[in-house]
């Protein structure tokens, strides 16, 4: 220790942990997802993720060059929205579908509000929002070589009970990073063991998940519906990847419990009450825009400041 | 005519209530979704914004202050109910379309905010130019937005096909969010001309300023073109406002006469105190003597005791 007296402005806490280093974790997170969906789907799913990823990242070099920006692309944040975006995407999509919106993720709801850090929403799911409200057709045909058919989630909302233990491998008909619950939990299990998250959002997403179905979803408290629910769809790869974002969840202990909850809650009244099966990404967006009034109501009180006057 | 020209321009290009102003923006929101919607929305818009803009004008002096803005309303309400009427029964197809937003054309900004910011103090003939020429901007504006909406969500155009058969429609800009998308778009774009301008060193001073050449109630002094429209409708720099009605001109000549009286009286009052003065400068004289002879006098007992 030095006798000198250190003046210096905030942060005071830095960390060797870069962006850099967090979005390649992710990254890597991502791949057994990933890797199945290529394994399920076919080759094409490998097509349509490759060209998701490279027009992100081209659309974010292309932006940054016109406007004569710092080019941030080897923060690999591009490369994470556009695989987010591509396992978002239905197996037989078109490949120009993957690059509408990747443009549209990066450039519209990612740099147009001042690139990492600043934008409002997730992009990848703006994107994925931009595509099934533009192209509602092709975002909700799941139909392709290895299966065809209602997919989990409109066989629940259909009434009959779709088959658990596929789900919960991934043989069955989804969008392409979605279907297998076991190699998203092992990419989360990653990420939770390095610490790029933790279980606040997930855990208490998968909860109020778990109370709202039980009380609303018409079946009471049914293992069966209810683990159907859960491995169906995209909440396993939304709660874990998408509503963890660094930047669209909100930075407060409390806010993040605030924010699992309303997400949960509002997942549920779309899959129950909805007119569509799913309902993840448009809840985690909606979560999204509300992130700022959470931190408002749950920011921390700084020491001496607040509490009773004498 | 020079002036009506000027009207027209200044509504189209230089305050287009839509890209500039961003006035009115519920009905461009709203019914923008094809091209046609978009002309015809903004063709009763200007139709109706001409007409209560010249009844304005005329009864301009008849309107009371403090109920003006009621007054307006009726007018517009009045206007709209004709071109609702008429549009029912000879457009149908343009009537269902627009739906609900023709009755709101009565609550459009753009009609309140002309007859309150121009019509309410301008003579006739300026007036329906300045109607004609916002609402001109107005349609041109809901074309743009309404073609490339129904180009990019529907793939036709008036209409037409445009597109070719593999184009697979995006659905999104013919829904509320798509408006906001093209909306924003035409306004950079416009934005980004005007820099341009700017650096050719043009003069964009006032595209984009919000100036409605509303002179007489803006703030901002400093203005190199504040002008006012007289009564005839000539326009040109004045110093100051001339008031023209008989009554005024009476009550002036009646202040300038109050103020010659008071002069007088000041005068007066002058020479009073200048008698004053004089007075007290004899005092002042009258006293100096006495010291001059008290000092006199003691002299005179100092000698003595000597």
């Amino acid at each position: 220790m030095s006798d000198m007296l250190k003046v210096s402005s905030n942060p005071h806490v830095r960390s060797n942990v870069t962006t850099n280093a967090i979005m390649l974790a992710v990254v890597i997170a991502l791949l057994p997802a990933a890797g199945f969906g290529i394994y399920n789907f076919g080759l094409h799913a490998l097509f349509l993720m490759i060209i998701t990823i490279v027009s992100c990242v081209l659309t974010e070099l292309i932006y940054e060059k016109a406007l004569k920006k710092e080019v941030t692309i080897g923060d690999f944040s591009a490369v994470v929205t556009g695989l987010l975006l591509a396992m978002n995407l239905p197996p037989m999509a078109p490949l120009w579908i993957g690059v509408v919106g990747g443009v549209f993720a990066i450039l519209v709801v990612k740099m147009l509000f001042g690139g990492l850090g600043q934008n409002f929403m997730n992009p990848a799911l703006g994107g994925r929002c931009f595509l099934l409200i533009s192209f509602t057709s092709i975002m909700t045909n799941f139909d392709c070589d290895a299966y065809t058919g209602a997919t989990p989630l409109a066989q629940l909302k259909a009434g009959t009970t779709p088959d658990i233990l596929k789900m919960i491998i991934g043989n069955t008909s989804g969008t392409i990073g979605e279907t297998s619950m076991i190699a998203i939990v092992i990419g989360a299990c990653f990420l939770i063991l390095l610490g790029v998250i933790d279980l606040k959002i997930p855990g208490t997403y998968i909860v109020t998940f778990v109370l709202f179905i039980s009380i609303f979803g018409g079946h009471g408290f049914d293992p069966a519906f209810i683990s159907a629910h859960l491995a169906g769809g995209g909440l396993m790869l939304g709660a874990f990847f998408m509503a963890t974002d660094y930047v669209t969840r909100p930075i407060t202990k409390k806010g993040q419990y605030v924010f699992g909850a309303l997400l949960g809650i509002l997942t549920g009244v779309f899959r129950i009450f909805g007119p569509s099966a799913e309902g993840v990404s448009y809840a985690i967006i909606i979560g999204n825009l509300l992130v700022p009034l959470i931190e408002k109501f749950t920011l921390p009180k700084a020491f001496g400041k607040g509490g009773e006057h004498v | 005519m020079n002036e009506a020209g000027e009207r027209l321009y200044n509504g189209l290009i230089k305050e287009n209530p839509t890209f500039v102003l961003m006035l009115g923006m519920c009905p461009t929101l709203a019914v923008t979704t094809s091209a046609i919607n978009g002309l015809g929305m903004g063709l009763t818009t200007m139709v109706v914004l001409a007409l209560s803009n010249v009844m304005i004008s005329l009864l301009r002096n008849i309107i009371p202050d403090k109920v003006r803005i009621p007054a307006f309303i009726v007018v517009i309400a009045s206007f709209v109910t004709m071109v609702e009427l008429l549009l029912e029964g000879f457009i149908p197809f343009l009537y269902d379309a627009l739906g609900i937003y023709i009755p709101l054309i009565v609550v459009n900004c753009i009609i309140l905010g002309r007859a309150e910011a121009f019509a309410s103090k301008n003579p006739v003939l300026p007036s329906l130019f300045d109607g004609i020429g916002m609402g001109l901007g107005f349609s041109f504006a809901l074309t743009c937005i309404g073609a490339v909406r129904e180009l990019i969500g529907a793939g036709t155009l008036f209409g037409a096909h445009i597109m070719p058969a593999s184009y697979v429609p995006c659905t999104i800009f013919i829904m509320a969010p798509g408006a906001f998308f093209v909306l924003a778009t035409l306004t950079a774009l416009q934005n980004k001309f005007k820099a341009i301008g700017e650096k050719k060193g043009k003069d964009m001073s006032k595209v984009g300023s919000g100036c409605s050449e509303d002179c007489m109630n803006c703030g901002q002094s400093g203005c190199s073109s504040r002008k006012f429209y007289d009564e005839d409708g000539s326009d040109g720099p004045v110093g100051k406002v001339e008031p023209k009605k008989k009554s005024v001109k009476k009550s002036e000549e009646k202040a300038e006469k109050v103020e010659e009286k008071a002069e007088k009286v000041e005068e007066k009052a002058e020479a009073a105190e200048a008698k004053a003065e004089a007075a007290e400068e004899k005092a002042e004289t009258a006293e100096e003597k006495v010291d001059v002879a008290e000092s006199a006098e003691q002299n005179e007992t100092e000698g003595k005791e000597e």
